[in-house]
């Protein structure tokens, strides 16, 4: 069976076919820079209006990477739940469009969910049941997976997502956009130790939460007094913005890896993934890693293509598909997150 | 032009603003956020929304996906424009539906984006004072909003 999964969610604009044995005849993402490079013309950073420009082309070109047709296909999974709601559905429009004109069904993909599917297939085994640890530009959350139709959110931030503080933390230090890698970048020559900085609900076992608004405003006055500055004159010597970075970093990286392994704990599962695109700090890596083999648990990671936006992670409709999970074609999409009430 | 200037000691008193104004902002304004990095904006946004019957656990920075909506005893849509080019990706996000609905809208970094604003609106201002410090200058801008700020006024004693 080959399934045609689209991921529109955010910035990227993804397609990739897999098959129900989950091998990956095709992956094509287009970011902002092959699109300026592939197809010419300025991409608004953020409008859906691009999302429009590239799916075809970008569904196209995973067709004939695949050696398919669109009659060859036998479903078509897309995301719709979370991210920008004009970009889902563009995806979602592409979709329907496809399962209507060629007769095959649809499937439904959490974007966040499928972080963690990522896991699983750059596993090449069974991961369930695990903790999910997503961490990226737009979320932070922890999940009980405790199989790949059962999720479970059990915590998330209640402000910035991590990735998030890592860009308007850059910002500040007069670094590069995105802010992970040139902060962990920064940080190679930078003391951890050099600042202390806040940990939001590190020493609460009761929650498994997150919270970066309180450190980036830590790291701003750290850097500045009162008032307004202009962070992009104020020339922080290096030494200094070292230090800063790899003090911040650090504080991220105790939070998430904290609270994960508080997360298995409390469900005393074995098992922990990580997904999104913060999974790709070295700090955070090493850390993780250092942790789960002092505490005998084991960690998978998704290779730095799978663990940002794509759609083969969307392979996790195989999953929704084999299970009799289709949706009708009036699906919608849900930008927010959904918590269960407390 | 009606103007409070308000300072808090902590996050408790930015809490406690917030929900004044949740409780006196009429339905259709909209509220301008700008402050600089960790003034505090999302902070003063969860305390609003707090105020109109939302979770205040679903209201995150939208700083990734620009704009949320969250539906408590009224709607409360809360817009970032930190990630925004300039006023024509903005205007490209469709604000103008928001700023005409009837619920309460908010916008983060809305300096960056003033000219797409509706002229009638209230600005809140958040300067950092000191590490947990903040003054807040309230600024009603066009008529409509002069009861709204009595109400704050004295809610604020």
């Amino acid at each position: 069976m080959n399934l045609l999964a689209i991921e529109s969610s955010c910035d990227e604009t993804a397609a990739a076919v897999v098959t129900d044995r989950l091998e990956v005849l095709a992956s094509v993402v287009a970011s902002q820079d092959e699109l300026h490079r592939r197809f010419g013309g300025v991409v608004p950073e953020i409008a859906s209006r691009a999302h429009v420009e590239r799916i075809l082309p970008v569904i196209d070109e995973a067709l004939a990477k695949a050696g398919l047709a669109l009659g060859d296909l036998d479903a078509v999974a897309v995301a719709n739940t979370p991210g920008l709601a004009g970009s889902l559905l563009v995806g979602l429009a592409a979709a329907k469009t496809i399962c209507l004109a060629m007769g095959i069904p649809l499937v439904a993909v959490n974007h966040l969910q499928a972080h963690i599917y990522a896991c699983r297939l750059a596993a090449g085994e069974d991961v369930f049941p695990c903790v999910g640890l997503i961490a990226s530009g737009g979320h932070t959350s922890l999940y009980r997976c405790a199989g790949p139709l059962d999720f479970k959110l059990l915590g998330a931030t209640i402000d910035d997502a991590a990735g998030e503080a890592f860009d308007k933390v850059a910002n500040m230090l007069g670094l590069a956009y995105p802010g992970g890698p040139s902060i962990q970048r920064a940080a190679e020559h930078g003391d951890p130790r050099a600042y202390r900085f806040p940990r939001a609900f590190l020493k609460d076992e009761n929650r498994l939460d997150f919270s970066f608004s309180g450190l980036k405003t830590a790291v701003r006055y750290a850097i500045a007094g009162p008032g307004k500055p202009d962070f992009a004159r104020l020339d922080l010597p290096e030494n200094r913005v070292a230090d800063l970075a790899a003090a911040f970093q650090e504080a991220v990286v105790d939070c998430l890896v904290d609270k994960a392994f508080l997360c298995l704990r409390k469900t005393g599962l074995a098992t922990l993934c990580v997904g999104g695109g913060v999974a790709a700090n070295r700090r955070l890596r090493e850390r993780l890693d250092e942790e789960a083999r002092r505490r005998n648990v084991r960690l998978c990671i998704a290779p730095l293509a799978l663990s940002t936006d794509n759609a083969v992670m969307g392979a996790i409709a195989i999953e929704r598909y084999k299970a009799g999970k289709i949706e009708p074609l009036d699906l919608d999409v849900y930008p927010g997150v959904v918590r269960q009430p407390a | 032009m009606n103007r409070l200037i308000h300072d808090v000691a902590d996050e408790s008193g930015t809490a406690a603003l917030g929900a004044a104004l949740g409780r006196a902002l009429p339905n259709g304004t909209t509220v301008a956020l700008c402050g600089t990095l960790g003034a505090g904006k999302t902070r003063l946004v969860q305390a609003i929304a707090e105020a109109c019957g939302v979770d205040r656990r679903n209201v995150v920075s939208p700083t990734f996906v620009l704009i949320q909506e969250y539906h408590g005893r009224r709607p409360v849509y809360h817009i970032d424009a930190y990630r925004v080019r300039d006023e024509d990706d903005f205007e490209q996000l469709g604000p103008d539906e928001y700023f005409e609905g009837d619920g309460l809208t908010l916008v983060e970094w809305a300096d960056r984006v003033e000219v797409c604003l509706p002229p009638d609106r209230v600005e809140v201002h958040i300067d950092v004072t000191g590490p947990t410090s903040r003054r807040f200058e309230i600024l009603a801008l066009g008529a409509g909003y002069d009861d709204a700020i009595e109400q704050l006024r004295a809610a604020l004693g």
